[in-house]
């Protein structure tokens, strides 16, 4: 049996796309399984293997966890991107809790009916331009050092890079007023394992599409 | 000024309700400024304490932390009720995000459509019966009084709330479940929780219809 934490999604983004960006940038190498049909989760659910027959689930260290964020600080808490103490913790919780409300928007996107895409990256744009990214602008002009929390790189500059790539996916000129995280983009881009990460025949997924949607459509029955 | 945490939201349960209940289950006495108006949340923005521009806003330790998760972490690691290790922590962590969807769903129901609220109600319990409770009665299989690791942890708390909320809406909704029954008795019988779940205490009441008006102008 391989040591290595095997995720169980579908073949897309989703809810499982920040543990993959968290699990790479950890230098965790992971296996994959795609569901490709409802009867697959359906199973999955009978087999006790889901906690609230749900996914994102992720098997790690013998345990079956279920629920991102779970698993999300699990690994965090493991692979020492939590901070050193209770209060870079609380730090890292909030800023990974205000990115994760913006990629909330972005999870959703794709399901939004035609007419009111346009909105909705208006929308993004606003949210990640007036509310998120100054936050995090003015955090790293303050204390000017590489990393969001503690001079060391955390859970949240993941987070945040990730946030910011999928954002630019859909608004390409959205760092152009704030210079402190152009530079936090560049730093990242170049970390041994997030560069990895980023290269083409990596576990990164590629933007949802139509078929994305059908697919999630299809097996997590969200008619 | 005191040592007392300070909670800043509207004088509700919404996202502060699940703080409130922490914070009494660990025996600390908190401070509340309840937002009254619009006019009140601006303050706090322009003032520069909300990170987010939102709340709930908790002042705690010298930090002003928003954003409900990281402040019910917070308080659950500094009050030792999150766990002894990474992996009991994973349990209570995966325990009390099942129970965090389950409980906005219960809590969206006031704010359905009128002829929607039936129907998303009625989908709500049946994930309380057959989706979540079940998962916590068979946990409690292991005959001990508290969900992880044999002592008091957020997930109880979070646990007895959830089960308090949704009786609301379905007095018997623990009627299959005589674990779960047993569990709200032993929980409820804390001393700390005890205490809070006295007329008088911190605990809000269930939101009214009457009131979302003056709630909703505070936030749009």
């Amino acid at each position: 049996m391989s040591e290595k934490p095997r995720l169980t999604y579908i073949n897309g983004r989703g809810r499982m796309e920040s543990i993959r960006w968290l699990l790479a940038a950890a230098g965790v190498e992971f296996e994959e399984i795609f569901l490709q049909t409802r009867e697959q989760l359906l199973k999955l659910g009978q087999d006790g293997s889901l906690m609230f027959h749900q996914l994102p689930l992720v098997e790690i260290d013998g345990m079956k966890l279920v629920q991102c964020r779970a698993i999300l600080s699990y690994i965090a808490g493991k692979y020492n991107l939590y901070g050193k103490d209770l209060k870079e913790r609380a730090l890292i919780d909030m800023y990974v809790e205000g990115i994760s409300d913006l990629m909330q928007l972005i999870l959703m996107f794709p399901f939004s009916p035609p007419e009111a895409k346009e909105k909705n990256i208006a929308t993004i744009s606003e949210k990640a331009t007036e509310r998120y990214f100054p936050v995090f602008e003015k955090v790293l002009k303050q204390h000017g050092q590489d990393f969001l929390v503690g001079n060391r790189f955390s859970w949240a500059d993941v987070q945040l890079m990730e946030a910011i790539l999928a954002v630019e996916e859909k608004v390409p000129s959205v760092l152009s007023g704030f210079p402190q995280l152009q530079a936090f983009k560049t730093k990242m881009s170049n970390m041994p394992t997030i560069k990895k990460f980023l290269q083409p025949g990596s576990p990164r997924k590629p933007p949802p599409d139509e078929n994305y949607v059908a697919t999630v459509m299809k097996i997590f029955k969200l008619d | 000024m005191s040592g007392k945490p300070v909670l800043h939201y509207p004088n509700t349960r919404g996202r502060m309700e699940s703080v409130r209940w922490l914070l009494a289950a660990a025996g600390v006495e908190f401070e509340e400024k309840f937002l009254e108006k619009k006019e009140d949340l601006q303050k706090l923005q322009s003032d520069g304490f909300l990170l987010f521009q939102q709340v709930p806003m908790v002042e705690i330790d010298g930090m002003k932390l928003v954003q409900t998760r990281a402040i019910l972490n917070y308080i659950a690691g500094k009050y030792n009720l999150y766990g002894k290790d990474v992996k009991e922590r994973a349990l209570i962590d995966m325990y009390v995000e099942g129970m965090a969807d389950l409980y906005e769903l219960i809590m969206m129901n006031v704010v359905q459509p009128a002829d929607k609220k039936e129907e998303h109600l009625a989908n709500a319990l049946d994930k309380a019966t057959n989706r979540y409770f079940p998962v916590f009665e068979k946990i409690l299989n292991h005959g001990h009084d508290f969900l992880v690791g044999n002592k008091l942890s957020r997930a109880d708390v979070s646990l007895l709330e959830t089960i308090l909320v949704v009786e609301e809406r379905k007095p018997d909704a623990l009627a299959k479940f005589p674990l779960l029954q047993s569990f709200k008795a032993r929980i409820s019988n804390i001393p700390n929780i005890k205490k809070f779940l006295q007329p008088g205490s911190q605990r809000k009441p269930p939101l009214q219809e009457k009131d979302i008006p003056s709630l909703m102008a505070i936030f749009h």
